[in-house]
């Protein structure tokens, strides 16, 4: 038995590996789809490129002592070196010549991909356990779960939170960066192309952290002023007697008040919960985990910590009527 | 065989007794301990937010002359020390005790300090200055009253039949680096709450 | 001998064998054995942890388990692989060969030794009955759709434990401070066995055994005694500042009372790091010891492998925030940590080479101890190359917290250190048992462990570079992550089969092993020249040491050539050894056992137990119990001399 078979293994593990390239990664870090994503490719693909050289190199070396200088059972005995200076010194010098060459454009990396806030669009984002509050302070406008931004425009994300460390990490945009209560940390971000990217919370938070995600909509930048103006606009109300005006009616008695915001129904001194006043304007319900349809709407309003253990939405025991109702009243929110 | 016997038989590889070398490696550990917390004072000083601030309720002319009794009580402890390489059983046990109750005066005047600011209004959760600060000092107390009780123990020791042998000696000049590291302790801890501002 | 004199207060005679016996050791080799079973049945828990996160993870949305029992699974066994596992397997070894490598009659401190374990043992304790015991709580104002499972009431903050989601607000209940306890415990049993440690190795060598003639190994386990010296009082400090904040209101963490949670994440990791060199070092120093006599060769560049594993101990001070390059901090400081952690990789990529070099030109014999010493270095070396890719501060804002970091510590820690640890456990198993494992099962172990590490740990690199963070209980469909998933716990089950194999092979060997030489490997150090198993007092003479590897050149005299010609005498030479250490002229003297180390550990735990219950009348008198019984405990053990009486 030798190290071949583990070679063989390996090999073909890269080999299966590099033909689930074809299945589809939403949120491949390695498929940017901004300057700032980019950026970091390209640092990182020399790197593994030297890190996989070396990884071959020694490797291989292994395997060829392993085959070369295995006891064939005859009766000599290796020469018994000590060491060897000069080779020792070029093993040292390389590596750290190496190391001094990566260096370089990593420190540079570093300093280029460090926010100044005031060049881009400004979007203050707050960590809540277990979603994300967007607020775009020149615009006027507060939003949940999901950003949605102009194409090609450099985004100055200013971030804290509200409870716990949490992490905003949109891969194909970025990478992460904490949300830290009582802090304000910076994160610049740009999307090239339109469509949807997704994201998740990246620090460890407590019984929702797997459900704490990100949508991010790449909108033109006629479609986002458009956008920006339907979100000024106060709620929607809905027409009387209709299933939609039951559902008003449902959320101002059920206790929804207390927590969600809808600008000219109800309004709450400190932000503990999405604001819900153009939620039909989004796809995402939930911190992102569930979408703005039927079936997740109404998984979502019979049984919320069933869905996300945890959760600060108590079950407020709706029958299938007033959740109907309530849908009806939340899709007209646009 | 008694240990001291046994260590004379075994060279040791430094050439220093190896519960000496065991004591300052111990110590050099609490120095990082209090370390952080030296630090963590230095970091939250600046934050009260709310309250009221250490730096307001310190009384130098007080903390500075229950520094001085812990000076002293490591001169005591020095001259316990001397005593017992001559023999004096009578002598180390007078210094040995000295050397607790300066301690022990240290801790009561730390005491005093504590509830005063208790009273005045800065408690361990007043603000972060304040938990920083009752917590190095606070960390800092205890260990001097674990010396006392060390010290006590010797005391306690020294009625037995052979009194505090050489043998046992070694117990002494461990208690006294213990001793003498703690006070150096406090004063690094002086300087940088009380002196430093 | 079929009894031995206790002395002191407690003065009687206990036998030399049975349960009472083991709790009252001294002996630095039972102490070991203490600590490697107790080690590896937390091994095999850890193991079933995983398994269970692996069986979650399966499958996208699965509901094998609920998120609180997913966060206390994958906190206990982050927890218990490190602190009750990695940790005291390496004081498993430490205990039982520096003595016998250097050439010593026991550790400096024998009793402190078995404090060390007792604390341990208390420590992981405290820990596991928060299974039982804790309750977890969830946050105001927060709703879970039933009350929460024992298995989910176990510490769930991650191991990292980052405030303020472990604060009291975030975790009521009492799951975080059973962790805290517990770790505090068995924090301070590391810090009594460093001291000890640290102390032989200074203190006790043989005559002629400078610090440059002792063996890798004993090097490797000054720098990691020096290391737990230095880092363990500040996570001492950081778990003192959570209680504090967890239970009378400070806020040294908390943003809302002016404190800074970051703090907490420094803290951590200056602990935090030098904490993964102690996990390694030791097994690099088996390694180290295993590659040259299984290559027939010395090790390659002794001095440099030796002042590699300085420099990584010391630089290991020095990169701390690099598990924090995504926390706020700075860019300057991002910069400064990068390069200090890809200084590291220089030290470190030295000893690989060294590795390397000793094989280079050697005469290799592929018994188990080598194949799992080769399987580290390979292994170690992929765990390296991705640590040097997290160096690179950018990449790392995508790779930090996800399964990529995941693969990284895996492939160190489990390719790495464990892999070192069952070279070790191969390699001494004839000199701790007298007795020979089955070959031919070792080998199974080895492939069927290798194939399944790489299967369970290989695809998280992917994984983790696709956008799978870690620490989530479960995944979305649709996002690439489901087969490479499925892979790894497909792979989790493999190891766990190898491992099953390897508890047959000890198992089955200690009864029915073929008997083992003294030196069945034709090895190089001072260990493989008294019998196996050891008597008592390990040298019936103590050695006198001429040179490094200085058994070897007892054995072997070298020609023009360089290449190494036995001895005529050199069997007659190793059976005179072993006669002189079974029969020797003077019987040393050997420390008594003692009950004090047990009753002090008891005393530590029943104190621990009384802190984590102070609200209640039981806690309170626990705590008085508990002082009571360290004082007296103490106090009893200073007067206690270290061996029985003469004449006794």
């Amino acid at each position: 038995m030798t190290k071949p078979k583990s070679a063989a293994v390996l090999f073909a593990s890269l080999a299966l590996l590099l033909a689930s390239c074809a299945g589809s990664a939403p949120m491949d870090s390695f498929d940017p789809a901004g300057p700032e994503a980019r950026r970091i490719v390209d640092l990182s693909i020399p790197v593994f490129i030297i890190a996989g050289v070396i990884f071959l190199l020694v490797e291989a070396l292994i395997v060829f002592a392993v085959l070369r200088f295995r006891d064939r059972g005859d009766d000599g005995e290796p020469k018994q070196i000590h060491g060897n200076t000069k080779l020792e010194l070029v093993w040292t010098i390389i590596p750290a010549l190496i190391l001094a060459g990566i260096a370089i454009p990593t420190v540079k990396a570093v300093m280029d991909l460090t926010s100044r806030p005031g060049s881009g669009l400004a979007v203050e984002v707050t960590g809540h356990q277990w979603w994300f509050e967007f607020t775009y302070p020149k615009q006027g406008i507060i939003t949940a779960n999901e950003l949605v931004i102009p194409v090609g425009t450099p985004i100055d994300l200013e971030m804290t939170s509200a409870d716990v460390v949490h992490s905003f990490w949109v891969p194909r945009l970025a990478g992460k960066r904490d949300v830290i209560p009582g802090e304000t940390t910076y994160l610049k971000l740009q999307a090239d192309e339109l469509g949807e990217y997704l994201g998740q919370c990246a620090e460890f938070c407590g019984l929702g952290h797997a459900n704490m995600r990100i949508r991010v909509k790449v909108v033109s930048q006629d479609d986002f002023d458009a956008w920006v103006a339907n979100q000024k606009r106060p709620a929607v109300e809905p027409a009387d007697g209709t299933a939609a005006a039951d559902g008003k009616q449902l959320f101002l008695t059920k206790g929804c008040t207390s927590c969600h915001i809808i600008d000219g129904v109800s309004t709450t001194a400190t932000v503990v919960a999405p604001n819900l006043t153009h939620i039909a304007s989004r796809d995402v319900i939930a911190g992102a985990s569930l979408n703005f349809t039927e079936d997740d709407l109404k998984a979502w309003l019979a049984n919320p910590p069933a869905v996300k253990p945890g959760s600060y939405m108590p079950n407020l025991h709706l029958t299938s009527d007033q959740i109907d109702s309530l849908i009806a009243y939340l899709e007209t929110l646009k | 065989m008694t240990t001291h016997e046994l260590a004379a038989h075994t060279e040791t590889s430094t050439g220093i007794d190896t519960r000496k070398v065991g004591m300052w490696a111990f110590l050099s550990s609490e120095a990082l301990f209090f370390g952080a917390l030296i630090t963590n004072y230095l970091l939250f000083k600046g934050r009260t937010l709310e309250g009221v601030h250490p730096r307001e309720l310190l009384n130098i002319p007080f903390t500075s002359i229950s520094s001085f009794v812990l000076l002293m009580s490591s001169l005591t402890m020095v001259l316990a020390h001397a005593a017992l390489t001559r023999n004096d059983q009578k002598a180390t046990r007078r210094w040995l005790l000295a050397t607790a109750a300066l301690g022990a005066t240290f801790i009561g005047g730390q005491v005093f300090e504590f509830t005063t600011f208790y009273r005045e209004g800065m408690t361990l959760s007043t603000n972060p200055a304040s938990s920083s600060f009752f917590v190095l000092t606070g960390f800092h107390g205890a260990h001097v009253t674990v010396g006392v009780l060390l010290l006590l123990s010797l005391v306690a020791v020294s009625f037995r039949r052979k009194g505090l042998t050489f043998a046992r000696g070694m117990n002494l000049e461990l208690v006294g680096l213990y001793w003498h590291f703690v006070d150096i302790v406090w004063i690094v801890i002086f300087t940088v709450v009380y002196l430093i501002r | 001998m079929t009894s031995i004199a206790t002395s002191g207060a407690l003065r009687r005679r206990i036998p030399a064998t049975g349960f009472w016996s083991w709790v009252t050791t001294v002996d630095h080799k039972r102490i070991a054995k203490l600590y490697g079973y107790t080690g590896f049945a937390f091994f095999i828990i850890g193991g079933l942890e995983a398994l269970l996160i692996r069986l979650q993870l399966a499958r996208p949305e699965n509901a094998f388990v609920t998120p609180a029992e997913y966060n206390s699974l994958f906190t206990m066994h982050g927890t218990t692989m490190i602190f009750l596992v990695v940790m005291p397997l390496a004081a498993a070894f430490m205990n039982y060969l520096l003595p016998l490598m250097l050439g010593a009659r026991d550790v400096a401190f024998p009793r402190l030794n078995a404090l060390g374990y007792w604390f341990f043992l208390g420590g992981g304790i405290v820990l596991y009955s928060s299974y039982i015991l804790a309750t977890a709580g969830v946050p105001a104002g927060g709703f879970v759709p039933e009350t929460i499972s024992r298995l989910g009431s176990a510490a769930n903050g991650g191991w990292f434990m980052y405030p303020p989601n472990s604060g009291a607000t975030f975790s009521p209940g009492s799951v975080i401070d059973f962790w805290l306890v517990g770790i505090a415990l068995a924090g301070v049993g590391s810090l009594v066995s460093s001291v000890n440690l640290l102390t032989t190795i200074f203190n006790l060598r043989a005559k002629g055994m400078s610090l440059m003639r002792m063996p890798v190994f004993a090097w490797m386990s000054m720098v990691v005694n020096f290391l737990l010296l230095f880092s363990i009082p500040i996570i001492t400090v950081a778990i003192f500042m959570l209680i504090f904040d967890r239970q009378f209101g400070t806020s040294f963490f908390e943003a809302s009372g002016g404190g800074d949670p970051v703090l907490y994440q420094h803290l951590f990791w200056l602990f935090g790091h030098p904490e993964v060199y102690i996990l390694i070092l030791p097994a690099m120093g088996i390694v180290s010891e295993v590659l040259p006599v299984f290559s027939r060769k010395p090790l390659f560049g002794y001095p440099a492998v030796v002042f590699a594993g300085i420099a990584i101990g010391f630089l290991g001070f020095g990169v701390w925030a690099h598990h924090m390059f995504a926390s706020g901090i700075g860019p300057i400081t991002q910069a400064a940590f990068g390069l200090s952690t890809m200084t590291i990789a220089i030290p470190t990529g030295i000893k690989v080479f060294n590795w390397i070099g000793t094989m280079w030109g050697g005469k290799l014999r592929f018994k188990a101890p080598m194949l799992f010493a080769i399987g580290f270095v390979a292994m170690f070396t992929i765990g390296g190359l991705s640590g040097v890719t997290h160096s690179i501060v950018p990449a790392d804002w995508q790779q930090t917290d996800t399964y990529y970091v995941v693969a990284h510590f895996h492939y160190v820690l489990f390719g790495g250190a464990m892999f070192g640890i069952f070279a070790g456990l191969y390699y001494w198993f004839p000199k701790l048992t007298g007795r020979m494992y089955h070959e031919r099962l070792a080998k199974w172990h080895f492939w069927l462990m290798l194939i399944g590490f790489n299967l369970t740990f290989g695809p998280m690199h992917w994984l983790g570079l696709i956008g799978m963070a870690r620490r989530t209980y479960t995944y979305a469909p649709g996002l690439g992550f489901d087969f490479w998933n499925m892979v790894s716990t497909i792979g989790s089950f493999l190891i766990a089969s190898s491992v099953l194999l390897f508890m047959a092979n000890w198992i089955d060997s200690r009864r029915r092993g073929k008997p083992a030489p003294m030196d069945p490997w034709d090895a190089r150090t001072l260990e493989w020249s008294i019998p196996s198993p050891p008597p008592e007092y390990n040298f019936g003479e103590v050695p006198a040491v001429e040179a490094l590897d200085d058994l070897w050149h007892q054995k072997y005299d070298e020609d023009e050539r360089g290449r190494p010609v036995r001895k005529p005498d050199a069997d007659a030479r190793l059976s005179d050894l072993e006669q002189r250490h079974l029969h020797p002229a003077h019987p040393p003297h050997l420390p008594a056992p003692s009950a004090f180390p047990p009753l002090a550990g008891l005393s530590a735990l029943g104190f621990a137990f009384g802190l984590l219950y102070h609200a209640t009348a039981f806690g309170v008198v626990l705590l008085v119990l508990a002082t009571v019984g360290l004082v007296v405990s103490f106090l009893s053990w200073s007067q206690e001399p270290l061996e029985e009486e003469a004449g006794k």
